[in-house]
């Protein structure tokens, strides 16, 4: 028979560290901690060595300098005088531009595909699984550059547009034609679209480092209000509800609040669009959007959508049968049934994917060095870094700004699991 | 009973019908079309769109891939061949660059004489990746599972014989010290001096070690040098390398995250984050570019094995994340029950937690694994020669196929699909032979 007794109290000796599980931690923690700043002092003096090597020191500097390149594609303005921190904005807007609108359109496309993918029609449910398979599996650099070969290689030339007198007196078409009312011109020199235009225009602002149209953000207020607006209305017959049981009327209000003041606003400000026009050899007016931003946009977007659809399909599948179910034995209707029940619990599935999927098109937005679309990657990473010479201070500062991004678009995220988590033990 | 039923009722039929056959829009193709294909409107609508697309897509597509050419020497000669073949306005393929270029899309610019080297190499893979895949391979293959990085090493890079054999020396030296002080009865500290024996063995013994042996007995095979590689054979080396070194890191980056130990785990956390912010191009970058100041001066050692070190760092990272979800997954209950048994932490991941967990975690890792191996292609913009972009580059760079896109990249795509959903079907497999509950 053995009896318990209390841990004997001898002294501390040199090998509890090691043996004793209270101080081992401490002792891994002390290793690992020497290690980590041996390995940075290490890196540190490596690089101060070589930059005194190679007569370079480390300084921002170089952003202020002239730039002397251009930039075709860009969303502020800018000339080649404009200094390197200016480039790298332009790039940075650049690339923020072509996530966002691949961001919107994966989106569109993934949740109509994965939705389709669990339709009962068996042919549709096919068509989607070649699709979402064959994107997934296929680097989404080649959808890129197949999607640039398709705008420079197979899109119509502008003269192609043309329609001269004898064609019209033969009776003949040109080869190509505008698509939607003659709005938009596919070209192999760029995507000429309809461009909005203002008669009586509120002028711009300046804002130091960009100007910004009074008249968009005058567009943005009314709309805002006109929300605000609306959600007072809804919530005011909510309130009548509560009281009466019947609810008013509300849709046409609602109609009427969320529609008209930006109508009247855009008619105020003489709103037209401004339509790409074939002149000379090239189409006038309109925006040109180079075909690299429509290569990359286009390729990201069917690359992202077949991954976004699978988020949505495993979302959907993962609200189980009894959900649906017991929504109908309470009696609500199928609609609501969808809205209370089945979204809210399907959401809280495909939201952190769908947002890793974001975060997935920023960073593969760096491939558009393949295409020539000048992005942060472009300007900062690419022109600028060769220019100078810059390679530490430019590829840090590249890597610190992607970060920014990363942290901020999973900031977000967090912030979204953390409100619709289970609450358990 | 029956006799009182007999009296109220009227008639009673006696016999059997004969069965029937259902009514003809219940049964066979009819039945199925509508349930299947127009169930209801918006069905029938979705159903005709679909069949409108691929009527468009095969009206468009077919022609040209039946009028394929593969016999031509050029684009000119595959364009003059369609079009007396099948007139002047068709248009098709020309297959004759795969065929011509099919070394080149292969091997890059590796020396043609030594071809042998990297088949070799991609069958003894094949070998030695069974005994890990599949449980029916025989266990011996283990062993050349084991003897595979170095052999490969071999006959991809070539050079003396005693490079490779010295550095598994390096991890003989490790196990011997790790056995010698076990049996002494130091266990806890006999991995820490296996490693340090191993680390001192690589750091000044191999070196010294090589070049005697090489000076005793000259074993050596023909050098081929990084730039030379190229192609497929370029793909599969940075991935097969990538793959076989993310997964152990990334499972020691998700305990690492998991710690109870703040330090440990805030630098796992550090590493994770950063590298999970960071486009891989930019990582790639720092390897190409940036390695030249961080490395002491003079140093200057091989870009593939740069691209692979990143290429793992970077997957290691994912794969941290996708176990990290498995481990988060397992009830706390699993930990409890491992340490109620007493098992100390090493025991209880190895034995408990992480089979578990690496089950749960498989869908997840092998889909880090093939976006790894679509991430290959990016090394083109460190100036290595990747099948997608370089190679293709390199072929419409010469004047006899100058203008050819759609054929290349048809290519180069199916084969990175068979790869990646082969991956994507063992995973599948893999999970259901792991699968225990019997529902």
């Amino acid at each position: 028979m053995t009896i318990a007794t209390d841990p004997p109290k001898d002294s501390f000796r040199l090998s509890m560290l090691l043996y004793d599980t209270r101080y081992r931690a401490l002792t891994i923690q002390v290793v690992v901690l020497l290690l980590f700043m041996a390995g940075v002092a290490w890196l540190v003096d490596n690089t101060i060595q070589n930059l005194q090597t190679l007569g370079k020191d480390f300084s921002f500097g170089f952003l202020t300098n002239r730039a002397g390149y251009d930039i075709n594609q860009r969303l502020i303005a800018y000339t080649n005088d404009s200094s390197h921190a200016r480039a790298m904005l332009v790039g940075l807007l650049n690339t923020l531009l072509v996530s966002a609108m691949a961001c919107a359109a994966a989106t569109v496309i993934g949740i109509f595909v994965g939705v389709l993918r669990l339709s009962p029609n068996w042919l549709i449910a096919r068509l989607m699984t070649v699709y979402v398979e064959m994107f997934r599996n296929i680097p989404v650099l080649l959808w890129i550059l197949v999607a640039y070969a398709v705008f420079t290689e197979v899109t119509p030339q502008p003269r192609d547009f043309r329609l001269t007198p004898e064609m019209e007196a033969a009776g003949e078409t040109p080869a190509a034609s505008m698509l939607l009312f003659d709005s938009i011109a596919i070209t192999n020199r760029g995507t000429s679209i309809p461009e909005p235009l203002f008669d009586r225009s509120l002028g711009n602002v300046s804002l130091g480092l960009f100007d910004v149209s009074l008249d968009l953000v005058a567009l943005v207020a009314v709309i805002v209000a006109a929300v605000l607006a609306n959600r007072a209305l809804l919530r005011q017959a909510a309130r009548i509800q509560d009281a009466t049981g019947r609810r008013p009327t509300t849709w046409w209000k609602s109609l009427l609040i969320l529609v008209l003041p930006p109508v009247l606003l855009l008619v105020a400000l003489g709103f037209h669009l401004g339509l790409p026009e074939l002149a000379g050899f090239n189409f006038q007016g309109g925006i040109l959007v180079s075909n690299s931003l429509m290569a990359l946009w286009l390729g990201l977007t069917l690359y992202t959508a077949a991954f976004i659809a699978e988020a949505v399909r495993a979302g959907i599948l993962a609200v189980s049968r009894g959900q649906t179910e017991a929504a109908y034995a309470l009696g609500l209707r199928p609609r609501r049934t969808m809205s209370l029940v089945i979204l809210p619990q399907a959401l809280r599935v495909i939201v952190p994917p769908l947002i890793s999927q974001y975060l997935n098109i920023t960073k593969n937005s760096s491939l558009a060095i393949a295409v020539g679309y000048m992005d942060l990657r472009g300007t900062l990473g690419g022109i600028t870094l060769n220019q100078t010479g810059r390679e530490l201070e430019a590829v840090l500062l590249m890597m610190l700004i992607y970060l920014i991004i990363s942290l901020v678009i999973s900031g977000v995220m967090n912030v979204y699991n953390n409100s619709v988590r289970l609450k358990e033990r | 009973m029956s006799d009182t039923h007999a009296e109220t009722v009227a008639f009673v039929r006696e016999t059997m019908l004969p069965q029937a056959a259902p009514p003809a829009s219940q049964t066979g193709a009819v039945r199925w079309l509508r349930e299947n294909l127009f169930s209801t409107w918006v069905n029938g609508a979705l159903t005709v769109l679909g069949l409108l697309a691929i009527f468009w897509l095969g009206t468009h597509l077919l022609p040209w891939f039946l009028h394929g050419v593969w016999n031509a020497n050029s684009l000119a000669e595959c364009r003059e061949i369609i079009a007396n073949r099948w007139g002047d306005e068709a248009s098709g393929a020309c297959w004759a660059v795969i065929r011509e270029r099919w070394n080149q899309f292969l091997f890059g610019f590796y020396p043609s004489h030594l071809y042998w080297r990297p088949i070799l190499a991609l069958l003894l893979l094949f070998a030695a990746l069974a005994p890990v895949l599949f449980g029916s391979a025989p266990r011996q293959l283990l062993i050349l599972s084991l003897a595979y990085p170095g052999l490969a090493y071999l006959l991809l890079w070539g050079g003396s014989v005693w490079f490779p054999i010295s550095a598994y020396l390096g991890f003989g030296a490790g196990i011997a010290a790790f056995l010698l002080l076990r049996r002494a009865g130091q266990s806890l500290l006999a991995p820490i001096v296996a490693v340090l024996a191993a680390v001192l063995w690589w750091l000044f013994l191999a070196g010294p070690v090589e070049r005697g042996l090489q000076s005793m007995i000259p074993l050596a095979m023909e050098p081929v040098r990084s730039n030379a590689f190229g192609g497929f054979v370029l793909s599969i080396t940075i991935g097969v390398a990538a793959i076989a070194l993310s997964l152990p890191l990334g499972i020691v980056l998700a305990l690492g995250r998991r710690s109870d130990m703040f330090l440990v785990k805030a630098l796992s956390v550090g590493f994770i984050e950063f590298i999970r912010g960071v486009p891989l191009i930019t990582l790639l970058f720092t390897a190409s570019l940036l390695l030249n100041y961080f490395l002491p001066p003079g140093t200057n050692f091989d870009i593939i094995l740069r691209v692979i070190i990143m290429v793992t760092l970077f997957a290691a990272a994912y794969i941290a994340e996708v176990i990290r979800g498995g481990l988060a997954a397992l009830p706390r209950g699993q930990y409890e029950a491992a340490d109620a048994l007493g098992l100390d932490y090493f025991k209880s991941m190895r034995l408990i937690i992480l089979p578990q967990a690496l089950k749960i975690s498989i869908p997840g890792i092998v889909s880090t694994f093939i976006g790894l191996f679509k991430d290959t292609t990016l090394v083109i913009f460190v100036g290595l020669l990747d099948p997608l972009k370089g190679i293709t580059d390199a072929v419409r760079a010469a004047i006899e196929w100058k203008g050819i896109y759609w054929e290349p990249f048809i290519f180069v795509g199916a084969i990175f699909f068979v790869f990646n959903f082969a991956m994507s079907r063992y995973s599948m497999h893999l999970e259901r032979r792991l699968k225990r509950d019997h529902r």
